[in-house]
């Protein structure tokens, strides 16, 4: 008796767990069934060729303007701008934390760094609203520091924890014996550093920067409060900003259901999906690349 | 009387609390072949990584005694490791080489002492002949050194080791990891090369030890138990535990 319950346990909680992983994939699969069912709809109304050449989204005009550059502009200024920030300093404090920081001080900035992440995004909002925003408009000397600086910034506080985690793992997988053999040749530690280590460990630099890219593009709600939400192609990181993220969570609250325009943020959600999608599948084919370079 | 190049005077060396080597007095003679011998554990390794300073990489190793490169003390701060590290060159136990091409490989330790560009590859190739590895892979010095087979790397590391023209070169174990054939072909190398260097080289194979040194030295338990000529050590020792370790009783 015992043996064949123990095999019906068995058999149920394998069904159980091939389930639960089956749900996942499941979700991935039905939200972008979903976009792209929508963005159907819109496309029926609009020509691809006015989403993606025209200049302006404005979809509260007589015409009706839906054109996704202004906003897929936002979206890559800010990011392009918070992984200029993000990616030295997330990568310079990754070779410190591994190569030159005493353990003791190691073991207190991990966590530290780590802690970052668990910031709700609303309250760096806040921050770039009374402290990085007012910063940026003074330094300036312009008006309104609520522009795709004050979000970059923003984006990269937010990017940091991914990039430095990551690329640490990255570097602290470079076998000791590379070090080693390049120290035992007289170079020093920066010279290790930079022509041996990092270099070894560059597959995984581009996942971690590719993951931390991910983040920055998806992020909604800092750069909602952060970045002034002009509708305008931007013409540099002074300029006020929408991005995608925002702009759907700003209309998506107020449209009529099942208009042109209800289904047009379903179209530019699901540009979105495609781009972090990519850049995450990209990431994960640079970590996996890493597994069997140091295998 | 032998001219003596590397030493070590009242040599000890700690990790943490616990004391590696003990008073370990040691001359290498110049240009002869050095070996050290002694059961797993019993500081080999230790007391060849300390002449080359690459103790310096942890933090609670501590180190009491002089250790000696002719007249320069080589844990004088003043005097640079880098500098040390060029004129004692290590070859490891594992090869490993560097994730670069062959030639790359050569040209690393050059570019980083600032060797003039217009010589680099003049002396990358005279170090490839020197070390028998240049008809081997002289058409393809772009491809990456990992490519190349456990002894062809080994020797590569050789070559990158002697490119700088050191005047020590260190060798950890350098056939652990190599088959017969490859073994024998370093161990050539080794004798050819010490026209040149001065070579300390820590073994775990008698046969490999007797048929290379010139003088060989026997640890145990962190202590230097005896040192004398290749001869005497295998054919002669002085002290009980020394013979029956080369005797094979035990280790």
């Amino acid at each position: 008796m015992s043996i064949k319950k123990r095999e019906k346990t068995d058999w149920v909680l394998k069904q159980l767990f091939k389930a639960t992983g089956l749900v996942t994939i499941g979700l991935l699969g039905g939200i972008f069934i979903m976009l792209i069912y929508n963005s159907i709809a819109f496309f029926a109304n609009i020509s691809p060729i006015d989403f993606f050449t025209g200049a302006q989204w404005d979809p509260g005009s007589a015409k009706g303007n839906y054109s996704i550059l202004p906003l897929l502009a936002s979206t890559g200024l800010v990011a392009l701008g918070s992984m200029l920030i993000a990616v030295p300093l997330g990568i310079f404090t990754a070779a410190f934390l591994s190569e030159f920081a005493p353990s003791k001080l190691q073991a207190v900035l991990k966590p530290i760094i780590e802690m970052l992440a668990a910031i709700p995004s609303v309250a760096i909002g806040f921050l770039g609203i009374v402290l990085v925003g007012p910063g940026i408009a003074k330094i300036f000397g312009i008006q309104n520091g609520l522009n795709a600086l004050n979000g970059s910034i923003l984006l990269a506080v937010m990017a940091l924890p991914t990039i430095v985690t990551i690329s640490e793992d990255a570097i602290n997988a470079v076998p000791k014996s590379y070090r080693e053999a390049s120290l035992a040749l007289g170079a020093n530690k920066w010279e290790t550093l930079f022509k041996v280590t990092l270099p070894a460990a560059l597959p995984g630099l581009i996942a971690a920067v590719m993951l931390g890219l991910g983040r920055a593009l998806g992020e909604t709600m800092t750069v909602l409060m952060a970045t002034g939400n002009a509708s305008a192609i931007p013409r540099g990181f002074l300029d006020s900003v929408r991005t995608i993220t925002a702009t759907i969570a700003i209309e998506m609250g107020e449209v009529p259901y099942r208009t042109t325009h209800y289904f047009a943020l379903f179209a530019i959600a699901a540009v979105l999906f495609l781009i972090t999608l990519s850049i995450n599948l990209l990431g994960e084919f640079f970590a996996n690349r890493l597994r069997k370079f140091h295998a | 009387m032998d001219e003596i190049k590397l030493s070590a005077h009242a040599l000890n060396l700690y990790f943490g609390n616990k004391k590696i080597l003990k008073n370990i007095n040691i001359d290498f003679p110049k240009n002869q072949v050095t070996s050290l011998i002694g059961p797993s554990g019993c500081g080999k390794s230790t007391l060849l990584r300390s002449f080359n300073r690459m103790h310096d990489l942890s933090p609670d190793a501590r180190i009491e005694g002089t250790l000696k490169l002719d007249e320069l003390d080589i844990y004088d701060q003043k005097n640079s490791v880098t500098e040390i590290r060029k004129r004692i060159g290590m070859v490891f136990q594992k090869p490993n080489p560097l994730p670069k091409t062959i030639y790359e490989n050569l040209s690393y330790a050059l570019n980083i002492h600032k060797f003039p560009k217009n010589e680099i590859p003049q002396l990358v190739e005279s170090a490839l002949k020197e070390s028998y590895l240049w008809e081997e892979v002289k058409d393809e010095l772009k491809k990456p050194a990992v490519k190349l087979s456990g002894g062809q790397q080994q020797r590569l590391c050789i070559a990158r080791t002697v490119v700088l023209r050191p005047e020590v070169i260190l060798m950890d174990e350098p056939c652990s990891a190599l088959d017969p054939i490859s073994s024998h072909k370093i161990e050539e190398l080794i004798m050819i090369l010490k026209k040149n260097y001065t070579i300390v080289i820590v073994t775990h194979n008698m046969q490999q030890a007797q048929r290379i040194s010139d003088k060989v030295g026997f640890m145990y338990l962190g202590e230097l138990v005896e040192f004398d000529t290749a001869d005497n050590i295998f054919k002669n020792p002085a002290n009980e535990l020394t013979k029956n370790y080369v005797g094979g009783h035990f280790g």
